[in-house]
């Protein structure tokens, strides 16, 4: 019940890109196309899910027996780094389809703040779903928690580029053209996601 | 290129913000208010500035293969430095700011000026370059903050300027995103 509850808050309520804008610069970036959005989307949510399995072990079994705390964003930026390298080794050797789909976003996910955002968020606040008291998430909930907001971050990305795929076609004043005009359309897709509020306390 | 003309094409020519479009998370999410907006700004700038001297004092030292994750070490070291001065100066706009501040690290605008103009051009002329694309940053977003608090709750750099409420959503993330928006209109607008 609380895996549930814990997917519902991050893909619907919590929403890591509309309602905590992380990952806003791929959002705005690769969103062109439903499928190079789904794509990313793809890479983000592998790396992601892998990322906050490791740097939630380098937190608990490294940085915290040691006493180094401090060296959070340091460890956990080089992990993501690493690890996004090795993804894209391995990747290669073992799926070369897959690679010839995800690999043009591989590179960019270093450097996208969704993932360094939730590595450290769920080793850094307590969370309590449904009335529950609030508690810090243990290894299976920190990864749950990283796929769902991952998956949360694929839906905003894959609505949002069927968005633009439309408004590509529509006749946009001048000024508005290109990104303020999908900024504003965020905008009404975010209050879309307001919606939302209040189903998971 | 003058000296001056470096710091100053940060501010408009080349606006991080509305122009390069860069940086936008910490944009969007930190800008509830002018002071946190404003907040937001200058400690990017921190990092900006002593990134870009850092990395122009040592890029002839680096092998172009491992350029970008010694550029990354760069700026996280930086930034721990910067979560310790804070915590210990300014806590309440610490944890005001909260995740977005580690987040500094992966801030387009840090890694774009090392890659694009520190590891050329020397110590000084970086560090130049870092006081004019913060302040070109730390202005946009106080802007953005302002008109968010204005309109979302009708104050002014935490004055409430009249009783009552202000339309809440602008203070909320579809405000945000709208504001911004806007705003870039107005500046492609003003720079014709």
């Amino acid at each position: 019940m609380e895996y549930i509850l814990i997917i519902i808050s991050a893909v619907f309520v919590n929403n890591i890109l509309l309602a905590q804008f992380l990952g806003v610069c791929p959002f705005l970036g690769v969103s062109n196309k439903v499928s190079t959005a789904v794509g990313m989307s793809g890479a983000v949510c592998f790396v992601m899910a892998v990322a906050t399995l490791v740097t939630y072990l380098v937190q608990y079994y490294l940085l915290v027996p040691l006493g180094i705390e401090f060296m959070q964003t340091i460890a956990f930026i080089l992990v993501i780094a690493a690890l996004v390298q090795m993804v894209e080794i391995i990747l290669k050797k073992i799926s070369p389809a897959l690679y010839q789909a995800l690999g043009i976003f591989l590179p960019l996910i270093t450097t996208n703040c969704a993932v360094l955002g939730v590595a450290i968020l769920v080793v850094s606040k307590p969370f309590g779903f449904g009335g529950a008291e609030p508690d810090m998430f243990n290894l299976a909930e920190s990864v749950v928690y990283a796929i769902a907001s991952a998956l949360g971050f694929g839906l905003a990305m894959t609505l949002f580029a069927g968005m633009r795929e439309q408004l590509e076609l529509s006749n946009v004043p001048k000024a508005f053209k290109g990104v303020p005009i999908a900024l504003i359309t965020a905008g009404i897709l975010a209050m879309a996601f307001m919606g939302f509020s209040g189903i998971v306390k | 290129m003058g000296k001056l003309s470096l710091i100053t094409k940060g501010i408009i020519k080349e606006n991080p913000t509305f122009v390069l479009v860069l940086g936008m998370c910490p944009t969007l999410g930190t800008t509830t208010s002018a002071i946190n907006g404003m907040g937001m700004g200058l400690a990017t700038t921190f990092v900006l500035i002593l990134s870009n001297m850092v990395i122009s004092a040592i890029a002839p030292l680096i092998p172009s293969k491992v350029k970008i994750p010694s550029y990354i070490v760069v700026i996280a070291a930086l930034v721990t430095v910067l979560q310790f001065l804070m915590q210990a100066y300014v806590p309440a706009l610490y944890a005001t700011l909260g995740l977005f501040i580690p987040l500094i690290v992966v801030n387009c605008i840090v890694l774009g000026r090392a890659e694009a103009f520190a590891c050329k051009n020397s110590v000084v002329d970086s560090a130049l370059d870092g006081i004019g694309i913060g302040l070109g940053f730390t202005c946009s977003l106080t802007v953005i903050g302002f008109v968010r608090e204005l309109l979302g709750g009708l104050s002014v750099f935490g004055t409430k300027l009249v009783e009552g409420d202000g339309m809440l959503a602008f203070v909320l993330a579809p405000g945000a995103f709208l504001v911004l928006g806007y705003l870039m209109v107005l500046f492609n607008k003003a720079k014709k």
